[in-house]
């Protein structure tokens, strides 16, 4: 198994959206939600990509997934550019890069039964039928904790934490080799997110799935991931492997955002409003730096220049202006 | 003047009941908790333990039908708030006891704008004049830590961010001068970094005003950050209340510890592989387990758990539980 190798490369990744329509449909305002982002996930490895809401986090994920069309840049799956794909093409990659979403309910349809939904991804690739399709159905859904007796339920009858085991399972049926998790245990309690990290954990063991991990919780990012990207604003700020960014976070943002999670640490008492004011609209986005008006370091350069994408260690990259290019 | 400790709230043996399609939901059983002058009291437990029903019972504003209030008693200042009039209820809701709720956009009018909602509030409540009760919104704005809050008072909630409009809803309820404030998960939609700016305002303020929180919440960080004691809440049923830091050096109940042990992050700096979880699911309110409704996932079951539901017991000065297994009789130490 050739682990580390790469499964998607993501290269200057741009996705504009429409604000309003111009007059006649003429090109009105748009906002930026990703820019110029550059990711690479590897066989066997979990990206995290942390960010506050409207940070572009899971735009960067429908991108890749192809459900959103980009506005420039390249993604590479095995050394195959998706953004450049047709239809036709899509459809023999789509199985092999697959997605789980935030809400298990409202992913999956409930008006088929457990068969149906796991075993779709099957029927319409046409990989498999018949008699098969229920087999496969049935080992996937041992992988994932489930059995037998769930085939023929409806998702209503099923808790949080089994949909998200279903919606796992049919990720899974198609063997992709990428999976992007959205959010996949913010809707659920502690004791069963648990229960769905662990499964996320083994199923990776097992098959040497790439992840891309896409949430706000700091401190399931840190438990899963490999290597962590932050963003803010459209931008990865800082990126980094995983003990090198907590031992070492060096944007003022990944600072901030570390120190205002909450620890379930009584004895330690936080300082939690670290970080003034509210992020910013991606439609008004401030000049220099998208950080500056909340940082605390900031300097004159700041409000003028983009800080560019610096490598300060070997596994670590970060745009900022305290970190300056050599 | 203020009593701090004293108790404020006093909540005994209450049950609350849903009628559903399926069956009756025993939806709180016998649920007993004090509320002391002057705390921040976290009240944790996953979805549908009843947390929220708890604190809407106090100000009695479950849906009824199919909600109800089977038994008990909630004993505020002398008077059971349970067997008092409506018309008494509402010189209570807002002026003694008031609620902020999760989505505070569901909270505020749309088609109103941020000082007229205000004002409303506050006239609803004190005897002022229009100019005075803009005076009192402007100062509980600015209480709020809210940037240019005289620009705000014109706004339209949609024109706020969420934490802006959650800093609204604390302004606005803080502003009658309530004895006790009901949070029921005031952060949970917000963004980690505004979620702090929130959480240290709520912390500051209610030690200003001397008013005590109930503050709802399924994140143990939250609670380990802001409360002093802190409620544990399974199926319905309260399961344990200890003192902040008692409850998390010294959790007592196996689902307290479960709970703890779930939280990514808590095995340690550098974390094991994997996180401990707790077998099962949380069951059903209609059918709920016999005896103690946490047996069927317990490691620590006995004959007795199943027969008999366990009452809350003192284990010392400022921790309770209720567990046949942990009695105060314990010996061991942590899992």
């Amino acid at each position: 198994m050739n682990r580390g190798s790469p499964v998607i490369e993501v290269r200057d990744l741009i996705k504009n959206f429409a604000v309003s329509s111009g007059f006649f449909g003429r090109p009105g305002t748009f906002l930026r939600a990703v820019d110029r982002v550059s990711l690479l996930i590897r066989r066997g490895e979990t990206l995290g990509l942390v960010g506050e809401s409207g940070s572009g986090k899971s735009t960067v994920g429908n991108c890749i997934l192809r459900l959103l069309q980009p506005d420039g840049g390249q993604i590479f799956f095995r050394g195959r550019d998706l953004a450049a794909m047709n239809r036709r093409e899509l459809q023999t990659i789509r199985g092999r890069v697959q997605v789980v979403f935030q809400d298990p309910l409202s992913s999956l349809d409930p008006r088929m039964t457990i068969k149906r939904i796991v075993g779709y991804p099957l029927t319409v690739s046409k990989q498999v039928r018949g008699a098969e399709v229920e087999d496969r159905v049935l080992a996937m859904l041992r992988e994932v904790g489930l059995g037998k007796d769930h085939l023929h339920r409806y998702p209503h009858e099923f808790s949080g934490g089994q949909r998200q085991r279903i919606g796992m399972a049919r990720a899974l049926i198609t063997e992709p080799e990428c999976i992007m998790l959205d959010e996949p245990t913010s809707a659920l309690d502690v004791s069963v997110q648990a229960q769905i990290l662990n499964l996320i954990h083994d199923l990776q063991k097992r098959h040497g799935y790439a992840y891309l991990f896409i949430t706000h919780d700091l401190a399931v990012v840190r438990h899963i991931s490999h290597r962590i990207a932050v963003m803010y604003l459209g931008l990865i700020v800082e990126s980094a492997s995983k003990d090198t960014l907590f031992e070492n976070p060096c944007h003022p943002y990944t600072r901030a955002l570390m120190a205002s999670a909450p620890r379930p640490d009584p004895f330690n008492r936080q300082d939690l409003a670290v970080l003034p004011g509210d992020p910013p609209s991606p439609v008004h986005i401030p000049p220099g730096c998208r950080f500056h008006p909340r940082c605390s370091s900031v300097m004159d350069v700041c409000r003028l220049e983009a800080p560019p994408r610096v490598r300060i260690a070997a596994d670590h990259e970060v745009a900022c202006h305290l970190y300056p290019s050599t | 003047m203020l009593d701090y400790g004293k108790t404020l709230l006093s909540i005994r043996d209450l049950s609350v009941r849903f009628a559903t399609y399926q069956g009756l939901a025993r939806v709180l059983e016998k649920v007993c908790l004090d509320i002391k002058s002057g705390e921040i009291l976290g009240l944790v437990g996953e979805t549908g333990c009843g947390k929220s029903v708890l604190a809407r019972s106090v100000l009695r504003i479950i849906p009824s039908p199919p909600g109800k209030i089977a038994a008990g008693t909630i004993s505020y200042q002398g008077e059971d708030l349970l067997q008092i009039s409506e018309t008494r209820m509402r010189q209570v809701r807002g002026n003694r006891i008031s609620m902020i709720f999760q989505e505070p956009m569901s909270s505020l009018n749309p088609v109103f704008s941020v000082g007229n909602q205000m004002r409303e509030v506050i006239r609803l409540h004190q005897q002022v004049s229009k100019k005075e009760a803009t005076r009192i919104a402007l100062d509980m704005l600015r209480q709020v830590q809210m940037p240019d809050p005289a620009a705000v008072l014109g706004k339209f909630p949609h024109e706020l961010s969420g934490g802006m409009r959650q800093r609204v809803m604390i302004a606005m309820e803080l502003s009658c001068g309530p004895d006790l404030l009901l949070a029921d998960e005031p952060t949970t939609a917000l963004d980690v970094t505004v979620q702090g700016q929130v959480l240290a305002i709520l912390r500051r303020l209610a030690g200003e005003k001397g008013v005590s929180v109930l503050f709802i919440t399924h994140d143990m960080g939250v609670v380990a950050q802001i409360c002093d004691r802190v409620a544990v809440m399974y199926a319905g049923q309260m399961v344990e209340v200890a003192e902040v830091k008692e409850l998390f050096s010294a959790p007592a109940h196996p689902y307290t510890r479960g709970l703890i042990s779930a939280i990514p992050g808590a095995e340690g700096e550098k974390g094991a592989e994997h996180l401990y979880s707790i077998p099962g699911v949380v069951p059903g309110l209609i059918d709920p387990p016999e005896g103690c409704r946490y047996h069927p996932r317990c490691e620590k079951k006995r004959a007795v758990c199943t027969e008999q539901t366990p009452v809350m017991v003192k284990l010392h000065a400022d921790h309770d539980v209720a567990c046949h297994c942990c009695g105060p009789s314990r010996e061991e130490g942590r899992p």
